[in-house]
């Protein structure tokens, strides 16, 4: 068996207080193997990135372990020595490339200083026209005289990637590099990872949270939970027979677009750096737990020939179960709500920007309809006019047939209290001066004209409606996690007893599990209390989880509509099928049975 | 049909935003000294009736109607202000109410002897400011970098007079080391006679030296921790040229900015420098005029105070555009 | 989730807690020393051993048991006068300054929520106070309406109105965009009620961090106005207006120019300090506060 790559091999990594961020870390890839290495928020997995090359965040320290690439240990070398083999053994493609790269250098100069720097034998121009070719940017004048700013975020990406491989070195760390990325120019970056790994048979660490893109990309997948690898395997048996609860759990919150399932999500909240309890960190959310875990931290065994996991009971681990969702059709009720050529624009940096135009839809009562688009397609304008936070420039937006007045203020309480938003920055759409019951007080006392006392009781019921411990009434929402806030805008939303619920992006900035246990909660809401929904969003795989129409906007207009199974399925307009066969989906064989 | 654009039919600056921005930052700056003159002539002549304020109220009629005729006060306030513009932009600073001599001819070797002491107080303050704070930036936390937080934290705030007070009690009392008086020979540049520039100096670098510190080491610390440096040591750049290419140069632009509000506070702080001093420069004759209520010095005093106040921006604004290239290309 | 229960457990424990901004030994200091200078800023008057405009020697005399600080340019004792001395400075200072927020801070609040017409001009305002130096325009002012008090303590407030209402203007704005603003607008809420539940609590931290060196500034205009002769209040006495007094005899007495001279700077170093550690505790440094 040929030496790996990369070894590292009980790596520590501590904070600036002195907690652990990483802690008993070993991996080991191979030549010419892609690793992808997943994580949610807390898990370490950026900090491992950057351990890779020798490097903390400011504050962070590496304590101890090794980390070996081919023969050169990185650990424990002077800086003058990591500068030497950062760049030209192993390199590091960044997570945002607009701030990543000096607005003040041209392009040209970014790639020639490296290039005179890691390949002075050759000439500098041949260089950089290389590396320009090999990332299929052009590389006329023109191109290398612009300044970063100057470039889309996919032509920045693809510079990023192309300066990482300046010097073709033998490992690259990939830090979630399609973040931000629109669905079609990361499914782009991705061919263009993986073309690169076969052309220089290099070795590839690919972070990411996305599962999903994960599974596309990478031969073997290692899972971190709290600072500490839970199980690695070959990508494929990981994802279709997960060994570890939290994996489990994973994947079963993937949405998938071709297989429309009811996602599980994790109970319970990811751990910060300082809270990590005694024991196995997943415990506390774990089905399985027993009080043996809670007391040992387990050690990784070994799984059949090339698998490891972290779990005392991982024999136990159920298979991932797909429930399958059948969205309901065939709603020919009365339309609650109804656009009726919405025309709106926006005064933005460089002039008059149309949001929407001739937009004609209908949400029927307890129906779910998706309203899908790219960023900047004007989805959110659309949901804006619809609330009365926008006005449009022509158009109606009609609540029972009766039109709406442009701005909230002037529209009857009633209709204010029956149409309610949710937004999508869960960190700032609540007041963070104000506890979390005062809160939905308030919002219950306005829309419904209610006394405190009575107020008081809805409170609660809300809170248990969505699923939160009746102690979260007294905090605050600084004190609570993304998850958590969302359910309480969807609370405050609920409090009011609307008929329509708008939902912009609501999980967009959430981990993929709890934004599958927001998604279950919404379903929920929307069966149980009869809501009708209009989800907006981005990605198709949380609109065949949840929505039984689907509305599809490209820049401004809609391209598309009809049930969400024939949509799905089969696309009739481009620019849909376009999006269908970009969205990252996980791969076939692990949609295991239905209930 | 995508989204619209709002097209203009003719933008031929559209295409050239760095000669746009120029034009328009130069006519803003244009725009404010005629603010300025408006305030300055508001305040001090077209409120109320100066004459009676400077003359005080126990004065012969007659006296009063011949400094109203000499105001020009009886004439509407408009013509009033627009003839002292016009005399203004034409070079005509007026004459003084107590000297009677050309505010021009009194002004001007008194803005000159100021500006050397300013000048000599920059070129102090610049580049020891510059070294001490990259050398803060760099070495963080270091022992260095606490004592010149410290100090200067305690330099801001302590006011020029008091500085220059203690210094010359030390230096001009106590040790008798240097004069505590700065007057210079009448008619001579003031650089022959260097000891009485020294503590005037020392007392305006005190402070400007711990503003600027302050704010040049804020400026790096902030470029240091960036992105894209962060990214440039990944790429396993030198540590040098990552300071001095990557780092310094985007830290250029605020510091620029900084530079120009030091200049500026220095202006301000002549005034009382050159008071505690007995030092004849354009400070104290604007302070004096003050006193006497001389309004024409005062008006032509603040209209150049002003008119350096603005260009200082404006090429402070302009100097900024060309070093950022985020600014002055189109997107 | 360990973290949020501690926190519970301080907030419900009815024990004192230090304020952020003092967690440094630094700043506990200078606190100490702020307390001690407003002490003898307001109580001083109380206690002279004589009367501060009382003539009771020769001018200039040096200090001994009687004056232990000798005597001024007329005679006067200068201990009795520095005891005296420092009320004005910080009554005026305040007073100025809270003047200045609040007007300055309900023309903010308007112009950053209404985002109307008052904004640019309220811009151009603001640009027009920063072509002058403060002292000039105080001096400015003064060459015309007199060297009262009240000049100084309007023209002061003056300005900083533009410059607090542009600080508030900006906190509003980025307020005013964010999501539960957007979800009390989609309720219907009142713009008062707007204001005072969803903006105004929120804008506490910038404002917060500006009020140190705003009234540090406040100070440090007025006393080097005082000490060239405006503003004062005669007869009472004034730190600054001592040094300019005493300047002259500088070599016979110099404690009648040291003493007043290092009690302005207690204090201002004091409070700088002090205002630098706010500033710390709710995230900024002193130098964005001065950037704004």
């Amino acid at each position: 068996m040929t030496e790996p790559l990369l070894k590292v091999t009980d790596l520590r990594v501590l904070a600036p207080t002195g907690g652990a961020i990483i802690e008993d870390l070993s991996l080991s890839v191979r030549h010419g193997e892609i690793l992808g290495l997943v994580g949610e928020s807390g898990s370490g997995k950026t900090t491992v990135a950057l351990a890779l090359l020798g490097l903390t965040r400011r504050g962070a320290r590496i304590a101890g372990g090794s980390v070996r690439v081919d023969r050169d240990e990185l650990i424990g070398r002077s800086e003058k020595e990591l500068r030497r083999l950062r760049g030209r053994v192993v390199s590091y493609v960044p997570q945002e490339p607009g701030v990543a790269l000096n607005p003040a250098i041209r392009v040209g100069s970014l790639i020639r200083e490296l290039a005179q720097l890691h390949r002075p034998d050759l000439d500098p121009d041949v260089t950089v026209r290389a590396v320009l070719d090999r990332a299929q940017l052009p590389s006329d004048d023109d191109f290398t005289r612009r300044f970063p700013h100057q470039l889309s975020g996919g032509q920045q990406q693809r510079l990023a990637i192309a300066m990482a491989v300046v010097c073709e070195p033998k490992l690259i760390v990939l830090d979630e590099p399609t973040t931000g990325l629109d669905v079609v120019t990361q499914r782009r970056i991705l061919d263009e990872v993986k073309r690169l790994r076969d052309e220089l048979d290099t070795s590839m660490v690919y972070v990411s949270h996305d599962l999903a893109v994960v599974a596309a990309i990478a031969d073997r997948i290692a899972v971190m939970y709290a600072g500490r690898l839970v199980e690695e395997g070959p990508s494929h048996a990981t994802i279709t027979e997960p060994h570890h609860p939290y994996t489990q759990g994973l994947v079963s919150s993937i949405p998938d677009h071709a297989v429309p399932r009811r996602l599980a999500g994790i109970p319970g909240v990811a751990v910060g750096v300082g809270d990590r309890p005694a024991g196995c960190a997943f415990a506390p959310r774990c089905m399985l737990k027993t009080p043996a875990c809670e007391v040992e931290t387990p050690a990784l065994e070994r799984v059949g020939p090339a698998s490891l996991v972290r779990c005392l009971r991982w024999r136990e681990t159920p298979a991932v179960a797909v429930q399958l969702r059948i969205p309901q059709e065939g709603r020919d009720g009365q339309a609650l709500l109804g656009i009726e050529e919405l025309r709106a624009g926006y005064r933005g940096r460089s002039g008059l920007v149309l949001a929407a135009e001739s937009v004609s839809f209908s949400v029927a009562s307890a129906e779910c309809v998706a309203l899908v688009g790219e960023s900047g397609s004007g989805k959110t304008t659309i949901a804006r006019c619809i609330v009365g936070l926008h006005r449009p420039d022509s158009g109606r937006v009609l609540l029972d047939r009766a039109p709406l007045p442009a701005v909230a203020k002037d529209r009857s309480p009633d209709s204010r209290r029956r149409v309610q938003i949710v937004f999508q920055n869960p960190y700032e759409s609540l007041n963070p001066r104000h506890r979390v019951e005062d809160a939905l007080s308030w919002a219950a006392r306005r829309l419904r004209g209610i006394g405190r006392n009575e107020a008081r009781r809805d409170v609660e019921l809300m809170l248990e409606h969505v699923r939160l411990p009746r102690s979260i009434a007294a905090r605050y929402p600084t004190e609570l996690s993304g998850g958590e806030r969302q359910r309480v805008a969807i609370a405050r939303a609920l409090v009011a007893h609307p008929d329509l619920l708008v939902c912009d992006e609501v999980t967009s900035a959430l981990d993929v599990s709890v934004q599958a246990a927001v998604l279950d909660l919404l379903c929920g809401l929307q069966r149980d209390l009869g809501l009708a929904m209009l989800f907006i969003t981005h990605d198709l795989g949380l609109v065949a989880s949840v929505a039984d129409r689907v509305v599809v906007l490209e820049r401004g207009v809609i391209c598309e509509s009809g049930t969400v199974r024939k949509v799905l399925a089969s696309p009739a307009h481009e620019y849909t099928q376009n999006l269908v066969k970009a969205a990252p989906h996980l791969p076939a064989g692990s949609a295991a049975r239905s209930p | 049909m995508g989204s619209l654009r709002a097209e203009l039919t003719w933008r031929p600056l559209a295409d050239h935003p760095l000669v746009a921005y120029v034009l328009r930052r130069l006519a803003v700056g244009v725009f404010l000294l005629f603010l300025a003159s408006v305030f300055i002539f508001g305040a001090t002549q077209a409120l109320g009736n100066p004459a009676a304020a400077i003359l005080g109220p126990h004065v012969p009629p007659v006296a009063r109607q011949q400094l109203d005729k000499e105001l020009g006060l009886n004439r509407p306030v408009l013509a009033q202000y627009g003839s002292w513009l016009w005399a203004f932009l034409h070079g005509n600073l007026g004459r003084s109410l107590s000297t009677r001599q050309p505010v021009a001819q009194y002004l001007a070797p008194r803005l000159v002897d100021t500006l050397t002491l300013a000048g000599v107080a920059l070129a102090v303050i610049v580049p020891l400011a510059l070294l001490l704070g990259v050398w803060s930036a760099i070495r963080r936390n270091g022992v260095i970098d606490h004592l010149v937080s410290f100090v200067s934290l305690g330099a801001i705030a302590v006011p020029e007079f008091v500085t220059g007070t203690l210094l010359v009690v030390l230096f001009g009392v106590v040790l008798r080391l240097l004069p505590a008086a700065s007057l210079p020979t009448p008619g001579t540049n003031p650089l022959l006679t260097p000891s009485i520039l020294v503590l005037p100096i020392a007392t305006l670098t005190v402070a400007g030296l711990a503003y600027l510190v302050r704010m040049v080491r804020a400026g790096l610390i902030e470029v240091l921790d960036s992105e894209y440096v962060l990214m440039a040591r990944l790429n396993g750049i030198p540590e040098g040229r990552v300071i001095w290419r990557h780092a310094v140069r985007n830290a250029m632009a605020p510091t620029i900015q900084v530079l120009a509000q030091t200049i500026q506070w220095l202006i301000g702080g002549i005034v009382v420098t050159e008071t505690v001093f007995s030092y004849p420069g354009f400070g104290s004759a604007f302070y004096n005029a003050v006193s006497l209520r001389d309004i024409t010095v005062v008006q032509a005093a603040g209209m150049l105070v002003a008119g350096f106040y603005i260009s200082i921006n404006v090429v402070a604004d302009l100097v900024v555009v060309m070093l950022i290239p985020k600014l002055r290309t189109a997107r | 989730m360990q973290a949020v229960a501690v926190t519970e457990a301080i907030r419900h424990r009815k024990g004192f807690r230090l304020p952020r901004f003092l967690r440094r030994k630094s700043v506990r200091v200078a606190f100490g020393v702020l307390v001690v200078m407003l002490l003898v800023a307001f109580a001083g008057p109380f206690v002279t051993p004589r009367s501060p405009t009382a003539l009771v020697g020769p001018p200039f005399a040096d200090p001994s048991g009687a004056f232990p600080l000798g005597t001024d340019y007329i005679g006067e004792d200068v201990l009795s006068r520095c005891l005296a001395g420092g009320s004005l400075l910080v009554l005026y200072a305040a007073l100025a300054t809270a003047i200045a927020y609040i007007i300055g801070g309900a023309v903010g609040l308007l112009a950053g929520y209404s985002r109307s017409v008052i904004d640019p001009i309220l811009m151009r305002i603001v640009d027009l106070l920063l072509a002058f130096p403060a002292i000039f325009l105080v001096l400015i002012l003064a060459a015309r309406y007199g060297s009262g008090a009240d000049i100084v303590i309007i023209g002061i407030a003056f300005i900083h109105i533009p410059l607090i209402a542009r600080i508030i203007r900006t906190a509003t704005l980025e307020t005013s965009v964010r999501g539960y603003v957007e979800a009390a607008l989609a309720r219907g809420d009142s713009t008062v009620a707007i204001l005072y539940r969803e903006i105004l609590p929120n804008i506490a931290g910038p404002l917060s961090a500006d009020a140190g060196p705003r009234l540090t500034t406040s100070i440090l205009l007025i006393a080097a106005l005082n000490f060239l002769g405006v503003g004062l209040a005669p007869p009472a006495p004034s730190w600054a207006g001592m040094i300019n007094e005493n300047i002259g005899g500088i070599a016979l007495n110099p404690w009648a120019v040291v003493a007043p001279a290092v009690l302005i700077a207690v204090l201002t170093v004091s409070i700088n300090v002090v205002a630098d550690g706010i500033a710390r505790s709710f995230g900024h440094s002193t130098e964005e506060v001065i950037r704004r």
